[in-house]
């Protein structure tokens, strides 16, 4: 019985119930040897299979550069990330949709990449647009797409890759107010609808209360974990909920201190 | 429970028509329809008026006898010596010889071009190597590749080639290159995270976001094609070599027939023309418009 269970332990070290993704004590540093910039310092965060993660900070905390990492698009510079359902999905702050192809062939790309047949993908991707209530938007050029109709396909795009995990980088950063508004609704539905676990990475407060189940909110230069928040306010919020803002504040006045520091020396 | 007591003063089902509220507010609508009367008078009168403009200026000059008629003909002396070439049937071969050779060269070199352009944009070592050779072959007017080409290949067909070759490929890999420079690094980020990688991420991802550039470049190949064709057809003419239009503007010159000379030097402007408004010109408008790189006008 104890060999069994040394066993399990040793040499199952990835349960895929565990975690979706799990950031163990990782830093990066960019530059030559000798004069190294330390950009993240000994992070260490698990995103549970289907939970909502913002990371949030001011510039300069690294929150991008670790969604890169998250990403696979670089290495760490210590410590260990695994992801076990493989490549995550990541959005951009820009659309990042394929001009040449229509909104319908950016989806069927990410399919076909995936390895689906072909004679599924059309269906696929249409019923991926469908999700994200763009159901005429198959033949659209990008050009012909609204700001927010373009972060839709994109976020349509991320989901093709069926990916266990959904890594978002300031998706919503570049629309007006309203339509971010609308999508955070779109993609809390979504998110509930699906079993897919996403870490979002934001500098807007009320934006990661509004959406996450965590926050983790990380300080500047060198990024560090400062501090976490459970968020326990019931979906579907909204921005402008009083829970929402109580916390936001909270989580501001953290995050001012944070900032603060770094002009006293 | 906690759900409802919170939210009953907001519609239920709303987020759907809302959307599609947005939707239709932030679609533009380019439904403005340009009449073809308008793009006449826009895009074909104004090259018409000025070519009219022009040749009234030369019959004028002609007609004026400033210099004698076999220095200065007027338009029309030129025009009947092209209507003598039509009623001798000999026209259309001068251009098909000239054409063939022109579109046989002009493919052989984007054959070339393609992969050289490729390797060099992508292969740091290659790059380093032979972009700015490849830059620079393009400032060499490739005339200056015919006596070279004549001692090695005589006055052959492979002389023509060997010339059109050396001038246009460097044009279209240098399109190329500037094609997948010109790539935002966000596509290809893009490219990587949804798989398109290695030969992948070239033919999904690399090449199509290159084409605008490479289109350009190949448009510029083909210009190049066509010139160093006539610089070739001019300087290797031989009884064995078929007639294209710079050995028959040669030939004129030897019969000191101006009009001749200056009927093959439209010729030849209208043919390099033509091909360029009929196929380049389309082909890269039409890219650019499903990108949303062009603006109606």
């Amino acid at each position: 019985m104890a060999t069994t269970l040394d066993l399990k332990q040793s040499a199952a070290p990835v349960d895929t119930a565990q975690y979706a993704a799990r950031i163990d004590h990782v830093s990066k540093s960019f530059g030559r040897p000798g004069a190294q910039q330390l950009v993240l310092d000994d992070i260490s965060i698990d995103v549970a299979p289907g939970e909502f993660v913002t990371l949030l900070g001011a510039s300069g905390c690294g929150k991008s550069t670790l969604l890169n990492l998250v990403a696979g698009l670089d290495r760490p510079s210590a410590g260990t990330i695994d992801v076990p359902g493989g490549r995550p999905a990541l959005m951009f702050q820009e659309h990042a949709l394929f001009p040449w192809l229509t909104a319908g062939k950016n989806i069927e790309l990410a399919l076909k990449m995936r390895g689906m047949a072909k004679a599924e993908r059309r269906g696929e991707a249409e019923r991926l647009l469908e999700l994200v209530r763009l159901k005429g938007a198959y033949g659209k050029r990008v050009h012909e797409l609204s700001g927010g109709m373009r972060q839709r396909v994109a976020l349509a795009r991320a989901l093709a890759q069926d990916s266990d995990l959904l890594l978002m980088d300031e998706p919503f950063a570049a629309l007006d107010a309203i339509t971010r508004d609308v999508l955070h609704e779109e993609l809390t539905r979504i998110w509930s609808e699906t079993s897919v676990s996403v870490l979002f990475v934001t500098h807007n407060v009320r934006e990661a209360v509004r959406l996450a189940e965590r926050v983790v909110l990380l300080s500047s230069r060198p990024g560090r974990i400062a501090r976490e928040w459970k968020v326990g306010i019931p979906q579907p919020r909204r921005i402008e909920d009083s829970a929402v803002a109580d916390l936001s504040v909270e989580i501001t006045e953290q995050l001012r201190g944070e900032i603060r520091r770094h002009g006293q020396h | 429970m906690a759900s409802t007591d919170t939210r009953d003063a907001r519609p239920k089902n709303d987020l759907a028509g809302l959307e599609a509220g947005l939707d239709a507010l932030e679609t533009t609508h380019s439904t403005e329809r340009v009449g073809l009367g308008r793009v006449l008078l826009a895009k074909v009168v104004p090259p018409l008026v000025a070519i009219a403009l022009v040749l009234t200026l030369w019959q004028l000059a002609a007609a004026s006898d400033l210099k004698p008629d076999y220095v200065l003909p007027g338009p029309l002396d030129v025009w009947h010596s092209v209507e003598q070439m039509w009623l001798d049937g000999t026209l259309l071969g001068y251009i098909w010889t000239s054409v063939s050779r022109g579109a046989l060269g002009f493919a052989v070199s984007v054959a070339i071009g393609t992969p050289l352009g490729l390797l060099v944009a992508r292969v740091k070592v290659v790059r380093a190597a032979i972009g700015p050779i490849l830059s620079g072959l393009q400032s060499l007017p490739s005339v200056a590749w015919v006596p070279a080409a004549i001692i090695w290949f005589g006055l052959t067909d492979a002389t023509i080639y060997a010339v059109v070759l050396l001038g246009a490929v460097p044009s279209i890999a240098n399109g190329l290159v500037a094609g997948v420079d010109q790539i935002p690094p966000l596509y290809l980020r893009a490219g990587r995270t949804i798989g398109a990688t290695g030969i992948n991420g070239i033919r999904h991802v690399l090449l199509p976001a290159a084409l605008p550039g490479y289109l350009a470049g190949l448009k510029q190949g083909w210009a190049f094609s066509w010139r160093s064709l006539m610089a070739a057809e001019l300087i290797a003419n031989s009884p064995d070599l078929g007639t294209g239009l710079g050995q028959l503007m040669e030939n004129f010159r030897t019969y000191s027939d101006m009009s001749g000379v200056l009927a093959t030097i439209i010729l030849i402007l209208v043919v390099g023309i033509g091909i360029d408004l009929l196929f380049f010109s389309p082909l890269e408008r039409r890219v650019l418009r499903s990108r949303g790189l062009l603006t109606k006008g």
